[in-house]
């Protein structure tokens, strides 16, 4: 990518800016993190930022601007983290990404903007997602997170329904409201946020920032209502036909749980990730009795599955008192599509990892109760369609692991709600919905993207898809009062 | 906040709710359920829609204190709030004019097998009502349902009203009488679905039930509902909630029915000695 270079704040000379170390995140002890649910990582201190900033050698071709999704001015706001314009740089970041404060903290930053930047090609990259998360963070507390409205737009008199409110829904929204369109975001989920408050866990993510972005969002403009699930409340025919809306998005993630159909997996104990995480998070299980949602605090957990998903769920049991919480991957560490911090972290914590084994069978005692786990050993073979190498499972291993929780994490397809009450929307053989690259449907007036198009994926993707479906849709409403005029 | 319209004991510890919810009235069809909490830190369960108004912007509701959620939900009276209220939910039974159609009911399962008895007696079929209960106390809906089918039959197990024993030997007495049902749908506990379910196997009588599976967010996302029909695993917030009772494994379900039961407990022990607490606060401040 070629561009203007933004103007240098950094005052370190650009040989030395290589022999400073990447500063690292204060982080919580694991001993104390792995019996709370408070966050893990702190957040880089003023100082730390600006010392990491200067790091960054201002390349003339900033790759690291190619490895993000959303293309992020990177360059731009490290160098106003130099000059200590904080709230500046949380505002340069939110011209191309709504959710900051949630990016910094969960993007896979080693795969994508940290993963070419030029100073990683000798030596540890740019903390490009600390710092995001640190001036994310700063705006939030010392300029409520928004940036200033410099002018109020023009109401449009178009209507727009997104339904879901995971990042997906949030991005289109964040990016409509200030086209002036009148924007209502329908969620079927007591609380606003999808994976985001559901999924993924307040150690990981505090609810608090996203409470803070949806009241962002709510200040410019866009309605929020939740309770309200399409398809079923209400269909998109009559939210176009008797609601009046123009125009309707669909964020609706990739929300079904993938089972192993083994023997045993119905037993009292055995959860899918999705039950597991949101019986915790967003009915906060971990509070119980004080909340009233009851959840399983487990002697010995194994969670089957190599996937942020999976690390998310063990990290939990753990801090719901696990004497032993274990992965159980058939793969080997290697393969593990979580992100290396989160196997890190896990580990630090007192994970163990069962690699290469694989689970054939749950046995249960005579109430209906998991009390083990039958398991197969596994060796790595050619690789798969995946490209990663396949197990194969090695003859004789079989083995028996007393367990008392078991929690299936192996990935989720795409809930089947609106399309089974939406046979015009079409579907490809897993369940998603066919979009073009800007989001277009194949039923008139309605966009899709984020998880429910592309399979489940990352935050930034689909937000980056949220932003492309915008985009269209501004264009698309656009060209209908041009043509009615 | 979903306003309480009106809110009354119809039975011992079983209450009926008058709910504002215009949306959901305008959409739900028989045999659909909402998931409500009650308050912020509330856990989400599923109840019936037992009746609606479109027209008024109402739903009805009737509801059991079992544990916890069920039992402070009994407690609200009129002009109170729900915290969340969602739906409808799940598939709408499926009617049609299959002839004779008996609706076996047992305890609140007669408020949900009500307008599915309606809604087979407008498609044109006769229906006969079994409904079951302990005692004559635990009865309820027997006027309105009365109101809606061709003939209904008690039995207690006591023999305080109607035929003294259980809902299936209702069913076994009216096909002794030469009765030819050709639909039964079933809805209460398990056990009694299940005793329906083994009675019609063998005399062929296609047998529906309405499964009460433990549920979170109720739309398909997190599995908490499942269970075995036919050798494979549904879930009953959208594939349901009713299934075929001779298919259904109803061992494999009144398990996992219990998959909380201590901790339930617990929640409940503490709801109750919460409520105790308040009982007495408000007597001594009476007293003063
Ligand atoms: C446990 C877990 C951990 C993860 N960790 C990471 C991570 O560290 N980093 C990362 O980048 N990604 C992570 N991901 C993936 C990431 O969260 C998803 O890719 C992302 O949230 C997808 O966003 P979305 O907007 O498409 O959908 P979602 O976030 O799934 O939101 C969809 C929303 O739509 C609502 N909805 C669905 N149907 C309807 C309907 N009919 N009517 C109304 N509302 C409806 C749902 O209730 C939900 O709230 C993780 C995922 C999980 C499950
Ligand atoms: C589709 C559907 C429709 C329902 N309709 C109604 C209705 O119209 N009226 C009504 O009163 N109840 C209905 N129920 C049952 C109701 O949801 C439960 O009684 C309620 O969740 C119990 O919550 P609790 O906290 O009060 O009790 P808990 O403390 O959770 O449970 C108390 C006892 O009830 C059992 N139990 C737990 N969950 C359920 C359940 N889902 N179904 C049956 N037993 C359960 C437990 O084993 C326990 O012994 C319905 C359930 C489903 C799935
Ligand atoms: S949004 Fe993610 S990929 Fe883009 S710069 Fe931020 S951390 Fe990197
Ligand atoms: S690639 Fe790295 S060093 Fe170069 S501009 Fe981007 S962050 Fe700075
Ligand atoms: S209640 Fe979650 S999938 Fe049915």
């Amino acid at each position: 990518m070629i561009r203007e270079k933004p103007q240098s704040f950094n005052t370190v000379a650009l040989k030395e800016r290589l022999t400073i170390p990447r500063q690292s995140m204060p982080e919580q002890d694991p001993f104390i993190r792995s019996t709370n649910f408070f966050e893990v990582n702190l957040g880089l201190t003023p100082e730390q930022a600006v010392i990491e900033a200067q790091r960054c050698i201002e390349c003339k071709k900033p790759t690291c601007m190619d490895g993000c999704p959303v293309n992020i001015k990177i360059p731009d706001f490290i160098q106003l983290i130099c000059k200590k314009d904080f709230l500046g740089a949380a505002e340069k970041i939110m011209e191309d990404n709504s959710l900051p404060a949630v990016c910094g903290r969960v993007c896979p930053q080693e795969t994508q903007c940290e993963e070419v930047c030029l100073v990683g090609k000798r030596f540890e990259p740019v903390a490009i997602g600390r710092l995001e998360r640190f001036v994310a963070d700063y705006a939030m507390e010392n300029g409520n997170g928004s940036v200033k409205e410099t002018q109020i737009p023009q109401p449009s008199g178009q209507k727009v329904a997104i339904v879901g409110s995971g990042p997906a829904g949030l991005a289109v929204a964040s990016d409509l409201i200030k086209e002036g369109h009148e924007v209502t975001v329908f969620e079927a989920l007591h609380e606003f946020g999808g994976v985001l408050v559901y999924g993924i866990p307040e150690f990981r993510l505090p609810k608090t920032i996203l409470r803070q972005e949806v009241a962002n969002l709510e200040a410019k403009g866009v309605k929020f209502i939740k309770n309200f699930i399409v398809g079923r409340t209400m269909t998109i025919q009559e939210l176009m036909e008797e609601e009046g809306y123009d125009s309707v998005f669909l964020g609706l993630g990739a929300g079904l749980p993938r089972f192993m159909n083994i023997p045993g997996e119905n037993l009292n104990g055995v959860y899918s990730a999705n039950e597991f995480l949101t019986r915790s998070n967003l009915m906060r299980g971990y509070e119980f009795p004080e909340w009233d949602t009851p959840l399983y605090r487990a002697k010995h957990a194994i969670i089957v599955g190599g996937g942020n998903t999976a690390m998310d769920a063990v990290r939990t049991a753990k801090r719901l008192g696990a004497e032993k919480a274990s992965i159980v991957y058939r793969r080997s560490e290697e393969e593990m599509p979580a992100r290396n911090e989160e196997i890190h972290h896990a580990k630090e914590e007192g994970v163990e990892f069962l690699n290469l084994v694989n689970p054939i069978e749950f046995i249960g005692d005579d109430q209906g109760n998991v009390v083990a786990a039958k398991c197969l050993r596994m060796e790595l073979g050619e690789p798969d369609d995946s490209g990663r190498r396949r197990p194969i499972p090695m003859e004789g291993s079989e083995f028996i692991m007393v367990v008392d929780m078991v929690v299936i994490a192996v990935g989720n397809g795409s809930n089947p709600l609106i399309s089974q009450t939406n046979p015009e929307i079409e579907t490809n053989k897993w369940g998603n919905i066919v979009a073009d690259a800007d989001g277009r449907t194949s039923m008139d007036a309605v966009f899709a993207g984020g998880d429910i198009v592309s399979g489940g994926a990352t935050v930034i993707l689909a937000m980056g898809a949220g932003r492309k479906s915008a985009a269209a849709i501004n264009e698309y409403l656009k060209s209908k009062v041009g043509s009615s005029a | 906040m979903y306003k309480i319209i009106s809110a009354d004991f119809i039975a011992p510890n079983v209450k009926s709710f008058i709910i504002e919810a215009p949306l959901i009235a305008k959409k739900r069809k028989a045999g659909q359920f909402i998931i409500l909490r009650v308050h912020d830190k509330g856990e989400r369960i599923p109840i019936t829609i037992a009746d609606s108004s479109a027209e008024e912007g109402w739903i009805n509701i009737i509801v059991q204190g079992l544990g916890k959620t069920s039992a402070h939900l009994n407690t609200l009276e009129a002009g109170e709030h729900l915290q969340d209220l969602v739906g409808p939910l799940g598939l709408p039974t499926h009617i049609e004019n299959w002839g004779t159609l008996v609706c076996i009911s047992g305890g609140v399962g007669t408020a949900e097998a009500l307008p599915i008895a309606a809604a087979g007696k407008a498609a044109g079929n006769r229906v006969i009502s079994i409904i079951g209960a302990r005692n004559q106390d635990l009865i309820i809906a027997e006027s309105q349902m009365a109101e809606v089918v061709d003939e209904v039959r008690i039995s207690t197990d006591d023999g305080s009203a109607g035929r003294k024993g259980l809902v299936t030997d209702v069913l076994q007495d009216l096909i002794n009488e030469g009765l030819k049902p050709d639909m039964i749908v079933a809805i209460g506990p398990l056990p009694m679905m299940a005793a329906v379910s083994n009675q019609t196997r063998d005399m062929e009588i296609p047998t529906m039930v309405s499964l009460n599976a433990i549920m979170v967010d109720g739309t398909g996302m997190c599995g908490a509902c499942r269970a075995t029909v036919g050798g494979k695993t549904v879930f009953v917030c959208v594939e349901g909630p009713e299934f075929d009772g001779h298919l259904v494994d109803f061992k494999e379900l009144g398990m996992r029915q219990k998959m909380y039961k201590k901790q339930e407990e617990e929640s409940h022990k503490c709801f109750l000695e919460k409520q105790m607490k308040k009982i007495k606060a408000e007597a001594m401040l009476e007293e003063v």
